[in-house]
């Protein structure tokens, strides 16, 4: 396996007092798509939080590209190459499309260069072209999310930092932006953390997989592998063996922890 | 007509100074009570520079307007960033606080009299019978000037579409690698530099002194609510319009409503239109 360009050793978060993160450590491999799995509340956006600076950990690193940047400040981490895409979009609802791609690119003074991967995104979702004057209050969520992803591939970042892109789209949207996320990937070598609590698309997208639960990772395999166990298929994919149903229902617990 | 000036230009005084107001509400989320104050300040110090070290009026306009923004910069980095997470009325009171702070430091430094700054806008035109006199006429092209300028730079430039989207959403900003601490002290800088020059626009019309930053402060307030609380335009819009009621209730109701009807104004329009003129129930996230 490559080398980690992101290894996050033993980070631990709070809310005030209220642990979120304990003790999570995963790596992620130069021009790997990885994801970290869970349910709602499991600590999944504090993980990302952690990871580009908006929180601080108590404990533990995060070694981007042999650098630590626990306790840095979001803005450089982002100028370091790791783009942030949040959950629920957090587009500026009253500049134009264009504007905000724009913003993305804040950072850059290569003007030619931006201009450049202006067109490419504007390829990935021609959708985003045709409303470019629009203000991106006014787009739909799906149209939203593809802007959240597009600004955040203006900044040509090493890592993308991507939170639930799924939530709230229609399968056949995420579906759209799925391959998106694969092609950005693929063509242009972008390294991509994707947490998400739709496990069937993630599992499918993703090289390698994390499981977490409550603050802790619980289960870690390639994607691949992932799928074909148990408890991923009935906890997170809601796949029921037919044969044993009856015994399962009662007798079956989760066989980790 | 002569009226109609008078009172747009007071307007025009008034809409600045809420222009201040809303600039650092969108962004920040504090009202700024001292905007007043630096009003007072910027008065002050072009004064000083003109008067004092016998500098020329546009000389002695731009140091005043200059340091003023710089000093506002500077209450940002070193006061109001300390402050950040305390309680909304805590950081309220210490805006308060700083205005009064501003009035002694300026009786002490200037002293507490009168004083007339001399300006190259004496003269009058007569206009098919009506006579416009030229200080009013330059409080409002000033405004004009200035707000095209402002307009221009938050539109235009790179670091004033990063100031709109910092006010929008600040988290985001925080994302893009925008320096999130810098906007909002060159934010600061804006509102108190364009105090300063409303200042200094108006010292022709009230002669300066240390409470002359007060009563503007509190129309100004009255003007940022009328206009919505958040919109600069309405903030304009409602300056005029308060400033246009004071002067027609002064010159034809009875003595005392010229300062109490933009009040009642404003409390018709809060009961009728709560949301502002311009404002929108569109509520900023994070
Ligand atoms: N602002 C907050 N204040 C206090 N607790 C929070 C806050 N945000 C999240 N939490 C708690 O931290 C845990 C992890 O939350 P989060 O990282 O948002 O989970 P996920 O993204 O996986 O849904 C949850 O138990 C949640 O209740
Ligand atoms: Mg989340």
């Amino acid at each position: 396996m490559a080398e980690p360009i992101l290894k996050v050793s033993n980070i631990e978060t709070y809310y005030g007092p209220i642990m979120a993160i304990r003790g999570v450590s995963f790596d992620v491999p130069k021009g790997s798509i990885v994801t970290i799995l869970g349910a709602n509340g499991a600590g999944k956006t504090t993980v990302l939080k952690t990871v580009s600076g908006v929180m601080d950990p108590q404990k533990g690193s995060v070694v981007f590209d042999g650098r630590e940047i626990q306790r840095m400040d979001p803005d450089k981490v982002m100028r370091l190459g790791i783009s942030h895409v949040p959950e629920g979009r957090e587009v500026f609802p009253f500049l134009s499309v264009r504007e905000n791609l724009n913003m993305g690119a804040y950072t850059r003074r290569d003007a030619d260069g931006v201009a450049q991967d202006l067109e490419t995104v504007f390829g990935y979702f021609p959708v985003l072209k045709a409303r470019a004057e629009q203000r991106a209050g006014s787009l739909s969520g799906g149209e939203q999310q593809m802007l959240a992803i597009s600004r955040a591939l203006m900044a040509r970042p090493q890592v993308i930092l991507l939170d639930e892109p799924s939530l709230g789209l229609s399968p056949k949207l995420v579906k759209d932006i799925f391959e998106i996320v694969v092609r950005i990937n693929r063509e242009r070598g972008v390294t991509i953390l994707l947490v998400e609590q739709n496990a069937n698309m993630a599992l499918q997208t993703a090289d390698y997989g994390y499981v977490l639960e409550v603050g802790r990772i619980v289960m870690a395999d390639t994607c691949k592998r992932l799928m074909e166990k148990e408890d991923i298929k009935e906890f997170y994919l809601g796949i029921k063996e037919e044969s044993a149903r009856g015994k399962r229902r009662w007798k079956k617990r989760k066989t980790w922890r | 007509m002569q009226l109609t000036l008078n009172g747009l230009a007071v307007g025009c005084i008034y809409g600045l100074v809420a222009l201040g107001f809303v600039l650092i509400y969108k962004a920040t989320e504090l009202v700024n009570f001292a905007q007043g104050d630096l009003l007072m300040l910027g008065a002050f110090v072009c004064y000083m520079a003109v008067v004092w070290w016998g500098l020329d009026y546009w000389v002695g306009f731009l140091i005043a307007v200059v340091a003023v923004g710089a000093f506002g910069a500077l209450l940002d980095r070193v006061v109001l960033r300390q402050v950040i997470g305390q309680p909304q009325f805590a950081v309220v009171m210490l805006t308060i606080g700083l205005g009064a702070m501003f009035r002694t430091f300026a009786s002490v430094t200037w002293g507490s009299e009168i004083y007339t700054l001399p300006t190259p806008f004496s003269g009058v035109w007569t206009v098919g019978g009506v006579t416009l006199s030229h200080q009013y006429l330059s409080i409002v092209f000033g405004t004009l000037l200035l707000c095209g300028v402002l307009y221009a730079f938050f539109n235009h430039t790179r670091i004033g579409v990063a100031m709109q989207a910092t006010s929008q959403n600040q988290l985001a900003a925080y994302y893009m690698g925008i320096p999130v601490k810098l906007i909002f002290s060159l934010i600061w800088a804006i509102s108190a530099g364009v105090a300063a020059a409303a200042g200094i626009l108006l010292a022709p019309v009230t002669l300066i002194d240390i409470n002359m930053g007060l009563a503007v402060a509190l129309k100004a307030f009255a003007a940022a609510v009328l206009g919505g609380f958040g919109s600069i335009p309405g903030a304009l819009m409602g300056g005029i319009v308060i400033g246009l009621i004071e002067l027609y209730a002064g010159a034809t109701l009875p003595e005392g409503f010229k300062d109490t009807a933009p009040y009642i104004v404003l409390l018709i329009m809060l009961i009728v239109r709560p949301q502002g003129l311009f404002g929108t129930m569109a509520r900023k996230k994070v």
